[in-house]
């Protein structure tokens, strides 16, 4: 019989473990799993606007999280441009979330890089709502029903981006056609199907995004 | 009474099994993702290995019961410090800025100069953190000798907070 009690603490202690891993950090990302609903949230955009998540139901979002100061951010910022100007019209919407500690950088760097797509100022509890945004940049791709169906952390291959928003565009609703991830796989096909003279910023077989000034407008220029 | 018992320790691994298999605690990616590698100065890579602390090495140090406590400063973005930072650490504003280094400077000045600091941002991938090299030079020159930066390779939520280490949040 003792032994029989000695079993029941294990089990417990296995069972006291298992909730605590549940709840050891704040706001950790295992509530956001693929396929569950986006959290709604609503904020005043750069441009004073009202911008509610919910309103952008029925199309593909990429949410993107991110700051003026985030190198991987600011070579990103660029392609997401070129994707929604490319995609604006199959229902792709691009939604930046800054994660600045104020406007006014963030207003600069949007006419600097000339983005198309609205953004706003985040905080700690958009950024909580989301599971924790304890570094950047994160972004979370939705699909056309508001459900979460990928988020990465860190860059990503532009490649990436466009195979994943193309097939979730083309899930209920306009087909993407021309995306062929045997030749998107290569960044500077990419590019290429973006229109940008990928070889004025090209070393070797290295990828290198314009730098974070005036050459960034010029390549945005080209589109 | 025996089969009872039986029956809640089957309940009971049940449990532990299904919440400790179903969530993934670490978060998650698409299975297909890949890093975009990108050429790129990183300029934390110059901050010598020696003035390095891993996350598990100040674990223990924090944890220890002697021994002389650490200050401990992050350095950059104050909306992810809010989010989640190490437990009695302060925000001084991102070292990448004429007026967060100030504000560094300002709260070293009446430092000892043998005190241990460690000083630690998370924001990006280490090699694109464009707060931590600046905010160890600041350091070295005004004469610190007992500095250790603490080393995050991909951002503070995947080597801290999905680590299950402690964390601390708001101001």
């Amino acid at each position: 019989m003792r032994y029989l009690w000695i079993l029941i603490g294990a089990a417990g202690l296995l069972l006291a473990l298992a909730l605590a891993s549940r709840h050891r950090s704040p706001g950790h990302t295992g509530q956001l799993q693929p396929g569950s609903q986006a959290p709604e949230f609503s904020v005043i955009a750069l441009d004073g606007k009202q911008l509610n998540l919910a309103s952008y139901r029925g199309k593909v979002i990429l949410l993107d999280f991110w700051a003026t100061w985030c190198g991987p951010c600011r070579e990103e910022i660029p392609i997401f441009v070129q994707l929604q100007n490319k995609y604006r019209d199959r229902g792709l919407q691009i939604i930046g979330i800054s994660m600045d500690d104020g406007p006014e950088p963030v207003r600069q760097f949007y006419r600097d890089f000339h983005m198309n797509y609205p953004v706003a100022l985040g905080g700690a509890r958009l950024g909580e709502l989301y599971g924790g945004i304890f570094g950047l940049p994160i972004a979370f791709l939705i699909g056309r029903d508001g459900r979460i169906d990928a988020k990465h952390v860190g860059p990503t291959n532009p490649s990436m981006w466009e195979g994943e928003i193309t097939r979730l565009l083309a899930e209920n609703g306009s087909s993407a056609g021309e995306f062929n991830p045997a030749v998107s796989n290569r960044p500077e096909c990419y590019l290429a199907a973006c229109n940008v003279q990928f070889n004025a910023l090209r070393r070797r077989d290295r990828v290198k995004f314009a730098p974070f000034n005036s050459s960034t407008t010029n390549v945005l220029s080209m589109t | 009474m025996k089969n009872h018992v039986v029956l809640v320790v089957s309940i009971m691994v049940v449990l532990f099994l299904v919440l400790t298999i179903s969530v993934p605690v670490t978060g998650y990616s698409h299975p297909s993702a890949s890093v975009l590698v990108v050429p790129y100065i990183f300029q934390a890579n110059s901050i010598p290995a020696a003035g390095l602390i891993q996350p598990e090495e100040l674990i223990k140090l924090l944890a220890a019961p002697q021994g002389e406590k650490p200050l401990l400063i992050q350095v950059g973005s104050h909306v992810l410090y809010q989010e989640a930072h190490v437990p009695g650490s302060e925000y001084v504003g991102p070292a990448s800025s004429a007026a967060g280094l100030e504000k560094l400077r300002q709260r070293l000045q009446s430092v000892a100069r043998k005190t241990r600091i460690i000083l630690y941002c998370g924001c990006c991938p280490w090699g694109h953190c464009p707060n931590i090299k600046p905010a160890w030079e600041l350091s070295q020159s005004m004469g610190f000798s007992n500095v250790k930066v603490l080393y995050i390779a991909e951002n503070f939520g995947t080597n801290w907070v999905d680590k299950g280490y402690p964390t601390a949040k708001g101001d």
